[in-house]
């Protein structure tokens, strides 16, 4: 029958994940301060850059030599193409995040399977995939993955951002795998119980009683997880995708202005800021909401 | 027995014998029988962790038994080709916690299962789960979500809920037990009213003035037995065995 061990499986999952609420592990800096994993800026942040920012087009444009145009000119005139590239990470972190989050969705209800073995599958993915550094697996997808996939007849060209975006989804998916694993196992018993003694299929009970109790738990962690991402797509550099971070580095190489290397990363980690506070912002204060409820 | 011979109502609906269960080495239930007649209200009262929860989940298929057996007009619970499905639209079961889906409406707890469960019309569903909800005194809160409703008015939803599937027997489970005083007397009203009615009930309860009154027949369990069972007046008059004796005397 297998339903008194779903129940007693369930409740022992319930207890022993309530602090296993989903974390980013390789971001995982700060930990012991609230949420691990949790990227929270805040005002100070972004006067701190500002100030640093300040500093050091100051201090540089004191330093340089005589007829050098301004840093703030140099910034200006890059912005530009900057700007391209940093559309690019963002199209990354969309994509990644889109094919990650439905890829995780798909593997964290594997891991609640009543089957053994394909809950033990989904729990080895997850895991291997969550406790991976992200480099690793761009690394991993930029070796692996072919440069072209042929289809039928159709050939489909995988250019390095598209393989790079491959590696991002499966750190996305491990970790939304856990958010949906660690939200489906903190709904209450109860509602299992209720669903089943009104009849309801394990299935009309995970799609339409638990999971969308579970979306509420899950927005904050996944936006959290989101602005993560966006910041975790300037690892594509590495792998030669040309991306803002990558952009910057042949900016420098082109200007060849020591006093501009320092302003010209703080500029680009401004855009990076501009783009993942209101998204931190917003994960705050809709944590607050769900928390008065 | 490859075909049961049909249930007739001269019958127990409910007809427990020998029932045995153990969650691993803790053994719960050691041998209940219990019947239930169709209209009749019974009423199981017993101290905590005497297995009268799970007799009401082994009931509903939610638990399965070891040994023994339980039919439910006739159908044997335990066998495993059961349809399920037909079993718990006859059962109604109403839980201590309330266990209201959070996320619906007063009204879209009560429509939800004979919906997508019963797969009936939709305006059909709406006028009775609408009905069924004035019967339990909660006009107007159709649009409330369960955490805008009192704790009583909650369990009233989910009285209504279970009704909605139009069970054939309604198992209590302590729904009182996590009320306040003062809302615990607007559910014992409405169950008292089902009762009334004709509602087949098997009651799990506390409240040993309540039981008195509604219940045709009272058990009393204790570790996994039923020790003794009776009238109300005879159980509560003279009760024989010491562990009721001592039970009654704690409680009243
Ligand atoms: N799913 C389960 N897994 C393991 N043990 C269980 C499970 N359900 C119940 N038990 C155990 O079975 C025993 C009887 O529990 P049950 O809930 O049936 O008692 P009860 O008579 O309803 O008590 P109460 O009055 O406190 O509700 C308890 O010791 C309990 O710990
Ligand atoms: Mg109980």
């Amino acid at each position: 029958m297998g339903a008194g061990h779903a129940h007693s499986r369930i409740l022992a999952g319930v207890i022993a994940n309530r602090s296993d609420l989903p974390v980013v592990l390789p971001f995982r800096l700060g930990a012991g301060t609230g949420a691990a994993g949790a990227w929270r800026p805040g005002p100070p942040h972004a006067v701190a850059l500002a100030i640093a920012l300040a500093v050091f087009v100051v201090v540089g444009d004191a330093q340089a030599a005589p007829g050098t145009p301004s840093i703030l000119t140099t910034l200006l005139k890059w912005t530009p193409l900057l700007a391209t590239g940093f559309l690019l990470n963002i199209a990354i972190s969309f994509i990644a995040m889109a094919a990650g989050t439905v890829a995780g969705t798909f593997l964290g209800l594997m891991q609640i399977s009543l089957l053994a073995p394909v809950r033990g599958v989904a729990w080895f993915f997850t895991q291997f995939f969550r406790n991976a550094p992200w480099l690793v697996l761009l690394f991993y997808c930029m070796l692996l993955l072919p440069f072209e996939l042929q289809i039928g007849g159709t050939v489909i060209p995988l250019p390095a951002w598209m393989k790079a975006t491959a590696g991002l989804a499966l750190a996305v998916m491990a970790n939304v795998s856990e958010l949906v694993r660690g939200a489906v196992q903190s709904i209450p018993f109860g509602q299992w119980e209720a669903s089943e003694a009104l009849a309801f299929s394990r299935r009309q009970t995970l799609w339409m009683i638990i999971l969308p109790q579970c979306v509420k738990r899950m927005l904050p962690p996944w936006m959290n997880l989101y602005a993560i991402l966006v910041v975790g797509t300037a690892l594509a550099s590495i792998v030669g995708v040309n991306e803002s971070m990558t952009l910057t580095g042949d900016i420098l190489a082109a200007e060849n202005r020591t006093e501009l290397l320092v302003p010209m990363y703080l500029y680009l980690l401004l855009w990076f800021f501009a783009y993942c506070y209101p998204i931190a912002r917003a994960t705050v204060s809709l944590e607050r909401r769900f928390q008065v409820r | 027995m490859a075909t049961a011979p049909a249930w007739t109502p001269a019958e127990p609906l409910i007809r427990i014998a020998d029932v045995h269960k153990a969650f691993g080495a803790v053994t719960v239930l050691s041998g209940v029988s219990l019947e239930v007649m169709k209209g009749e209200v019974i009423c199981v009262i017993g101290p905590s962790g005497s297995g009268k929860s799970t007799l009401l989940r082994c009931i509903n298929a939610l638990v399965p038994i070891e040994k023994g057996s339980i039919q439910v007009e006739g159908q044997e619970v335990n066998d495993p080709k059961l349809d399920k499905l037909a079993l718990r639209r006859k059962v109604g079961m109403v839980f201590q916690q309330y266990n209201l889906f959070p996320h619906k409406t007063a009204l879209q707890n009560v429509m939800m299962a004979p919906v997508h469960v019963l797969r009936e019309d939709k305006a059909e569903v709406e006028a009775r789960a609408r009905r069924l909800l004035k019967k339990v005194r909660l006009e107007g809160k159709e649009a409330s979500y369960p955490g805008e409703l009192s704790g009583g008015q909650q369990q009233r939803v989910a009285i209504a809920r279970s009704l909605a599937m139009n069970p054939d027997v309604m198992l209590f489970d302590e729904v009182t037990a996590a009320l306040d005083p003062e809302t615990v007397k607007e559910v014992l009203v409405t169950i008292r009213e089902l009762a009334e009615e004709g509602m087949t009930c098997l009651i799990v309860t506390h409240e040993m003035g309540f039981a008195r009154e509604v219940a045709g027949h009272i058990y009393f369990t204790d570790r996994g037995v039923i020790v003794e069972h009776g009238p109300p007046k005879e159980f509560f008059a003279n009760a024989r065995d010491p562990r009721t004796q001592q039970f009654l005397s704690q409680i009243l």
